[in-house]
């Protein structure tokens, strides 16, 4: 999967969680940009992306994510 | 949102399940309930609101601080006192036990430590009783973790897994002996779960969340289920299907005594165990009705099987009969003189479900998968949840409230032709091929109820006919998006001078009223046309088990030519201006 399509999916998983169709993820996103991304919707974030990409991160990569580039390259690694 | 549910699904979408539904047409009242969490508990709260929504309730919540339970319960609290709750829920669990026996311990020591911390919850509720006086639903302790003792953990008194089991028995004692207490029974839910991943530690130390969040959906619908029923939102009855639901076969076609229930075959045993599940259901106060497609002298003789549990006398209404099901729950409703909304549709036809739920969609018409799924499915669905009689009282006067202002049944289809024609329906309909002879001849000695000449064949004498030229055959086929019936219809003419006799005409009840008569009778005046013929004549021979096709020339528009004294009748229709009478299945092509 390209880096591209990564952040395709990730487009939808965040249209999804979020219920918003207007947004769109960059590298730089990060939680400052989206009004509902708090505490709680960031679990329901990581636990959809994990089963969505078939992976597991460890508590070490979600304590650390700044911004959404970062995730596309922990799901990179694990693919 | 009902069992079985997409756990994932919920989770992922629900913040747009919360606006549908919030804007279905469901009428919400308000109920007022305080989330006291020993661990993290917004999660729990957002999928619980889901789940009382889709109960037609609608949670105000308010949610103590992060392990706050104990400090917002013992102390004065403004808040909680202004916000009046109405439901208080206490979300504690093993991670909130402060005090584990260690293997230093005396029995002694072990005992005062199971008092302490058992003394600890019971102040906990006294006081929250005394100070907002409504029910509290109280979590018990799921298995620890890990077993420190091995196997031995469950049994000696410093085992962590003994410690909770006895924990456990203190809170059931206090349950038994307080009214507007309710347990929680996660020991149970995370034992179905898997104790494993329910214990998922990733989500404690990241959220401090006490279980996986993956199991939240479980735990929420489970907890819905309590706070429904302290509410009076149980169903009451059983709406129950026979053939193929409580017994293996079909009573007007394979007879009583072909029927699968009793101990002698796995298929009978499954019925059987199913029977007693839903038998017990009627000592604790749950009402049974019958709904069956069928001549009410074969479900009654069905129902006095030997080996049948269930006999007419544990069903307060028996409708049998060949109306559409929604009519007759309409009616089952009305004569128990309750609403549709505590009804539990059980069948085991999918069409027969999809009609039922979209047509009411009040009616609870759960998913029972197959015969050795029907316990499990209805068993977690926890439509009949128990809650003690104080309970039931206060439910009663909720349940006028509601009464006044019930809705009248929404009707998705405006009428049953709407409904024909959203199954979608394929037929097709062709001479008897070789590789259909088998079924055909199978169908033809089968059949009982629709049969209207009962004429059998060995498969000899149908190969013969088959190459016949003074014969048409029609096989028919239907497909609907529920999947693939197979041959369902065989009808046989017998040409003579101008007109068609027919010797045969038959069809499976399990595709009756799709009006795949009606595509037959067209086919067989199209092709008794091309041939030159101007009239059909139909023969309906009475059995004991074909009353529902008595009328069926006189609904297609025949006339009675005659009757003998035995009842046999003969019927006419002249086909030199026939009109197509089917509308709703797509005849393909013919090859």
């Amino acid at each position: 999967m390209t880096r591209q399509e990564i952040f395709k999916n990730l487009n939808l998983i965040f249209q999804d969680v979020f219920d918003d169709e207007t947004i769109h993820v960059k590298e730089s996103t990060t939680a400052a940009d989206i009004e509902d991304w708090d505490s709680l919707t960031y679990v329901t974030l990581i636990i959809t992306i994990e089963k969505h990409f078939h992976i597991k991160f460890d508590m070490k990569e979600v304590s650390g994510f700044a911004n959404v580039g970062e995730m596309a390259d922990a799901i990179e690694r694990k693919i | 949102m009902n069992f079985p549910f997409d756990s994932d699904f919920i989770l992922k979408k629900k913040k747009s399940l919360r606006k549908k539904l919030l804007s279905s047409s469901k009428e919400f009242f308000e109920k007022r309930i305080a989330v006291l969490g020993g661990s993290t508990t917004s999660e729990i709260v957002s999928i619980l609101e889901l789940f009382l929504l889709n109960h037609g309730i609608r949670p105000v919540f308010y949610e103590s601080e992060y392990n706050r339970y104990w400090q917002d319960a013992m102390f004065e609290n403004q808040e909680l006192a202004t916000f009046k709750p109405d439901i208080i829920f206490v979300h504690t669990s093993s991670r909130n036990i402060i005090n584990w026996p260690s293997q230093q311990n005396s029995d002694d020591e072990v005992e005062r430590m199971l008092e302490a911390q058992f003394d600890h919850f019971v102040s906990l509720w006294t006081n929250l009783k005394e100070t907002y006086q409504c029910p509290i639903i109280q979590n018990n302790f799921e298995r620890p973790n890990y077993r420190l003792l091995g196997n031995r953990d469950i049994s000696d008194l410093r085992g962590k897994s003994n410690y909770v089991s006895r924990l456990n028995q203190k809170i059931y004692g206090f349950a038994r002996n307080h009214g507007d207490f309710y347990i929680h029974d996660i020991d149970y839910l995370s034992a179905v779960y898997g104790l494993d991943k329910w214990h998922s530690s990733f989500y404690w130390y990241m959220y401090k969340y006490a279980l996986n969040v993956n199991a939240i959906p479980e735990f929420a619908f489970n907890l819905a289920n309590i706070i429904k029923a302290i509410l009076g939102k149980n169903k009451k009855a059983f709406v129950l299907d026979l053939d193929n639901t409580l017994w293996g076969g079909v009573v007007g076609d394979d007879g009583v005594e072909n029927l699968e229930i009793g101990p002698e075959m796995p298929m009978g045993q499954a019925y059987a165990e199913f029977q007693e599940y839903i038998k017990f259901h009627k000592d604790m106060g749950i009402i049974l009705t019958i709904c069956s497609k069928n001549d009410e002298q074969n479900a009654l003789a069905g129902l006095q099987h030997p080996n049948s549990l269930l006999n007419p006398e544990d069903f307060t209404v028996i409708k049998a009969n060949w109306n559409n099901k929604d009519e007759n729950i309409y009616a089952i409703a009305e004569e128990l003189n309750i609403g549709t909304d505590s009804l539990v549709f059980v069948d085991d036809n999918p069409a027969e479900r999809e009609i039922v739920s979209v047509r009411m969609p009040s009616v609870a018409t759960p998913d029972i998968g197959r015969i050795e799924e029907y316990i499990s499915v209805l068993d977690h669905s926890g439509y009949f949840e128990n809650v003690s009689l104080s309970a039931e009282d206060r439910k009663r006067s909720e349940l006028y409230r509601q009464d006044v202002s019930r809705k009248q049944e929404q009707r998705c289809f405006g009428n049953y032709e709407e409904y024909l024609y959203s199954l979608s329906m394929q037929g097709s309909i062709e001479d008897f091929k070789p590789i259909n002879m088998q079924r055909i001849v199978q169908l033809t000695n089968k059949s009982n109820q629709f049969n209207l000449t009962t004429k059998r064949y060995t498969e000899s004498e149908m190969q013969q006919v088959a190459t016949n030229p003074a014969y048409i055959r029609l096989c028919g086929q239907l497909r609907d998006k529920f999947g693939d019936n197979g041959i369902v219809s065989v009808v046989l003419g017998r040409i003579q001078e101008y007109a068609l006799h027919i010797e045969l005409w038959l069809m499976s009840c399990r595709v009756l009223k799709r009006d795949m008569e009606l595509a037959m009778l067209d086919r067989l005046a199209e092709e008794a046309q091309a041939v030159g013929l101007d009239r059909l004549i139909g023969y309906y021979f009475p059995t004991a088990k074909n009353g529902m096709v008595r009328d069926f020339y006189r609904q297609l528009g025949f006339e009675c030519i005659n009757e003998d004294d035995s009842h046999n009748t003969i019927w006419s229709l002249n086909i030199s201006n026939y009109v197509k009478k089917n509308k709703v299945i797509h005849l393909e092509m013919l090859t």
